[in-house]
């Protein structure tokens, strides 16, 4: 009755061999290495910039221990962090801005390890230190800008047709226009509906005034928001490579949330700078019609038109500005810093994309003799940069911005300009910032906890059950080797109180072996044989086995679902606990009982420690 | 090895009066503890900066809280953290202060006194994010509840359900009991222990409500009280093994887990110990004060028409 089939022997085997595999990454520790990625996303590594990283290393003597070509970046492994710093500052040097060095650590383990696909454990921030950000999005901003550049869509497209309308407004994401007649309404209502037909109206005739109220439908505010969240996602990817970071993790969290964790990086102040920076760049003509300084002057801004606002430039003179924006930062494909070699002033030459260059080309055709001014809008404070005259028409999508004070001036704006704009501004709403020491400390403190606890429960459960009791911490010890490498497998975030939780579980899986144990004591103290005894002990425990786990199951799955960060990882290893311990103590317990026990024929005594014989039945 | 050679039953449920005056008085004096001191939040709840920096030398506690004064941050809490190096610095939100710009402030003015303090752990947490863990905590706990007792229902039946349930809050709450008379803090690591102790606590009392289901089987002619005594009895060894188990990798935790765990181990702690209690003194005479017998039991019970 107690024998296993051969199967379910190989299936332990295996599983034990392939876990084995999966868990040795994790002992050969880590070389230190740099990561060289290209700066546009999705660029091709190609053999000359390998050979030119081989080439610049080998005249400085640095010896590198491998080179590792994946999809998007290179490795390069190194055998001192003294020589990952050297040739980290060489390779940039000799490769130039248009790529990103980063420093990196590889695992050591041997390749062909690797090329099964087992690696290490995915550490978390907690535990290789790191930064951890969450922003929040304000799409409500989002929302506005669209409207913005809806209305200023209409306003161009009534001119063109030249229908009569005497305002046109916008309060957060609803636009009205008045009109002059009810005729003009219609037919203003028409030309709205070509160029988007996703608009809900609503006409309000009250005093004479012929109101037509477009309001932007829910399905249309949800495409916004999406790509405004996109954007941004987009835009923090490229920030975020400027810093140069190896493996970055940026999401979208929730609707309006972005996580972005940043390990090893160590200065938290520059990269928040570079993150939280939320310069936008915008062109707009400036209003000369009746443009008169004294007239607004402090207190008296009900003089300015209602098409317009009032900005400082850089030397704190007010400038007229009209509202409706002509070019926003996103149709911007590179910016660079550079000297005027006329005036030897610092200025930013940036590229527009096909649609920015013709809208920029017409503009500046239609307005010759009239000042343009480019606004920098940054932490919401919005700055006139320059307002030159313009010359003359300018094709091609190419800009020159002066008016920088200095070069460093320049190469900062022109960063923030190529990095990308906002489509919605952001703010940071949580920060979490883990040296790497810490790292290192809360690695150690984790280890040495799940250590001494299984040290102190291999004694107890030796000296209490036996073999039975070795048995269970045979259990227990494969239940180790699988939870570790079923973290290893699947690359789950391993953080402090994931750790804690492997610890925990190896507590709580011990429970398995104990009801066990308890049972089988129980059918020999009820005068079964030993050989029955294990059967139906085995038997009887399974039913609170299960009962119990699924229990704390419940818990693992509602802290997965509801905790975020660190709290997730503990989620994760309790969930996968769970389910390892219940294998091992159903299979593998009961596959090294049978193994031991089955293919005896007369057993007289189970060693399961002294069996106390009970009268009251 | 036996540790408990007992001859006799325990009489449990018939200490189930006194046991209910116990239970009854610890869990409101954990609910008036809890109410009158209240509980000391994080700043995973809060909202606030959490600073943990360390120097080369014993740290000058006076000299960082006259630093920071110097830059407007008096509100701010300073107090060493487990060794004199590593000190603790705590800040509540500021209006016009984002909580990116308040700990770059704070490790700036540091390094300019001591060039060398370096700073260990940021956790900085804006309000609406210390809002919603809140409210998740709270979902999260309710989740587990309504799951365990469904579970609980299906397996057994509602008494038992119940009377688990009662059984785990009571241990929930006289864990925040204890958080709020120490005033130790409360932060997430410690809300992910009181969840584990949720669906770990319950596991006590499925475990000796499976014995009670199969002693109302066997044993035909025992009262109520009866049978759960002699299932509580019959399933003290392994009770006593189990949470000694988990209890040493508790310690362990305490010992070697340094300050972060610190709080989570203790929360564990308390958990199993009154876990163990709660199940046994706590879930089983609910369990038989609502009724549940032979009857109720034997039709929940599809696997008895096979044994007769």
């Amino acid at each position: 009755m107690n024998h296993s089939a051969r199967w379910k022997y190989l299936l332990i085997l295996t599983t034990i061999l392939l876990s084995i595999i999966f868990v040795m990454p994790n002992f050969y520790g880590e070389a230190p290495a740099i990561q060289i990625m290209p700066i546009k996303a999705g660029e091709k590594i190609d053999t000359s910039l390998l050979q030119s990283i081989e080439e610049t290393l080998e005249k400085s003597g640095i010896t590198n221990t491998g080179l590792i070509v994946e999809n998007f970046h290179i490795k390069v492994k190194l055998q001192t962090a003294e020589d990952q710093l050297k040739a980290k500052s060489l390779i940039q040097n000799s490769l130039g801005d248009k790529y990103v060095v980063a420093l990196n650590l590889i695992s050591n383990s041997p390749h062909w390890l690797s090329n099964m696909g087992s690696l290490p454990m995915y550490l978390g921030l907690d535990l290789r230190g790191g930064v951890h950000f969450l922003m929040q999005v304000d799409l409500s901003k989002a929302l506005e800008k669209t409207t913005a550049s809806y209305l200023g869509d209409f306003r161009s497209a009534l001119r063109k047709e030249k229908i009569g309308y005497y305002d046109a407004t916008k309060n957060n994401d609803i636009m009205q226009i008045k009109f002059k007649s009810k005729e003009e309404l219609s037919k203003g209502k028409n030309i709205i509906r070509d160029i988007n037909d996703s608009f809900d109206f609503k006409e309000i005739f009250i005093n004479d005034e012929i109101i037509l109220k477009i309001i932007i439908s829910e399905q249309t505010k949800k495409s916004i928001t999406e790509f405004a969240i996109k954007q941004n996602l987009e835009t923090i990817n490229n920030r975020v490579n400027e810093l140069g970071v190896a493996e970055p993790l940026i999401q979208q969290q929730g609707l309006d949330r972005i996580v972005i964790q940043l390990p090893g990086v160590q200065d938290t102040a520059k990269a928040k700078e570079i993150l939280g920076r939320t310069a936008t760049l915008e062109m707009r003509m400036v209003n000369e019609d009746n443009f008169n300084k004294d007239i607004f002057k402090d207190g008296n801004e009900s003089q300015i038109p209602v098409n317009s606002e009032i900005f400082s430039d850089r030397f704190g003179a007010d400038i007229l500005v009209k509202k409706q924006i002509i070019l926003t930062g996103e149709r911007i494909t590179n910016a660079a810093p550079g000297v005027d070699s006329q005036t030897g002033q610092s200025i930013v030459s940036i590229t527009l994309d096909g649609k920015g260059a013709s809208i920029f080309k017409q503009v500046t055709r239609e307005n010759i003799g009239k000042r343009m001014a480019l606004l920098l809008i940054e932490k919401n404070i919005t700055e006139v940069v320059t307002a030159p005259v313009i010359k003359g028409e300018i094709g091609g999508g190419r800009v020159q911005i002066t008016g920088m004070t200095n070069a460093q001036e320049a190469t900062d704006i022109a960063l923030l300009l190529r990095a990308g704009s906002l489509a919605a501004p952001m703010e940071i709403i949580e920060e979490r910032t883990v040296g790497p020491s810490m790292g290192k400390e809360n690695i150690s403190r984790g280890v040495q906890s799940t250590i001494w606890g299984f040290i102190a429960i291999i004694i107890m459960m030796a000296l209490y059950y036996m073999v039975f009791g070795v048995i269970s911490v045979i259990t227990l010890s494969v239940n180790l080797l699988f939870l570790v490498a079923l973290l290893s497998a699947l690359q789950a975030t391993l953080t402090l109180p994931g750790l804690a939780a492997i610890a925990l579980t190896l507590g709580m899986a011990i429970d398995s072996s104990v009801l066990i144990n308890e049972r089988i004591r129980d059918e020999i103290r009820n005068g079964n044989t030993p050989q029955a005894s294990i059967s139906k002990g085995y038997k009887m425990a399974w039913g609170t086995i299960l009962d119990s786990n699924i229990t704390t199951m419940i818990a693992g799955l509602a802290l997965f679902m509801f905790g975020s960060g660190p709290i997730k990882g503990f989620a994760v290893v309790l969930v996968l606990g769970i389910l390892t311990s219940m294998f091992s103590a159903i299979f593998v317990s009961r596959a090294i009982v049978n193994y031991i026990y089955g293919n005896k024929r007369q057993i007289n005594k189970l060693s399961i420690g002294e069996i106390f014989k009970v009268d009251n039945n | 090895m036996e540790f408990f050679r007992v001859k006799k039953d325990i009489p449990f449920m018939k200490y189930s009066k006194i046991s209910a005056v116990i239970s009854t008085t610890a869990f409101i004096l954990a609910v008036f503890f809890i109410i009158i001191r209240g509980l000391n939040l994080g700043v995973d709840f809060t909202g606030g900066t959490m600073m943990e920096v360390s120097y080369p030398k014993a740290a000058n506690i006076d000299d960082i809280r006259q630093s920071l004064r110097d830059i407007d941050l008096e509100d701010a809490q300073v107090q060493n953290f487990g060794t004199e190096e590593d000190v603790l610095i705590r800040l509540p939100i500021r209006e016009g202060l984002s909580i990116a710009e308040i700990s770059e402030k704070v490790a700036s003015t540091l390094k300019l006194s001591n060039d060398l303090m370096e700073v260990k752990r940021v956790e900085s947490v804006g309000s609406q994010v210390g809002d919603e863990l809140y409210e998740k905590g709270a979902l999260a706990v309710l989740f587990v509840c309504i799951g365990i007792m469904l579970y609980l229902t299906l397996r057994f039946e509602w008494r038992f359900a119940i009377a688990a349930i009662l059984a785990n809050i009571h241990d929930v709450i006289i864990i925040l009991g204890f958080f709020a008379f120490f005033q130790w803090e409360f932060n997430l690591t410690v809300l992910a222990a009181v969840l584990a102790v949720l669906g770990y606590s319950v596991n006590e009392s499925v475990v000796v409500f499976d014995r009670v289901r199969e002693n109302f089987r066997k044993m035909r002619k025992a009262n109520v009280a009866e049978v759960i005594n002699n299932a509580i009895t019959r399933t003290m060894s392994r009770t006593i093994m189990t949470h000694l188990s988990t209890q040493t990798v508790v310690i362990s935790m305490l010992i070697f887990g340094g300050e972060i765990l610190h709080n989570f181990a203790l929360a564990l702690t308390i958990g199993i110990l009154f876990g163990i209690y709660s199940s046994i003194m706590v879930g089983c005479p609910m369990a038989m004060w609502l009724g549940t017998n032979q009857t109720n039991l034997a039709i929940t019970n599809p696997e008895k028409k096979k044994e007769i």
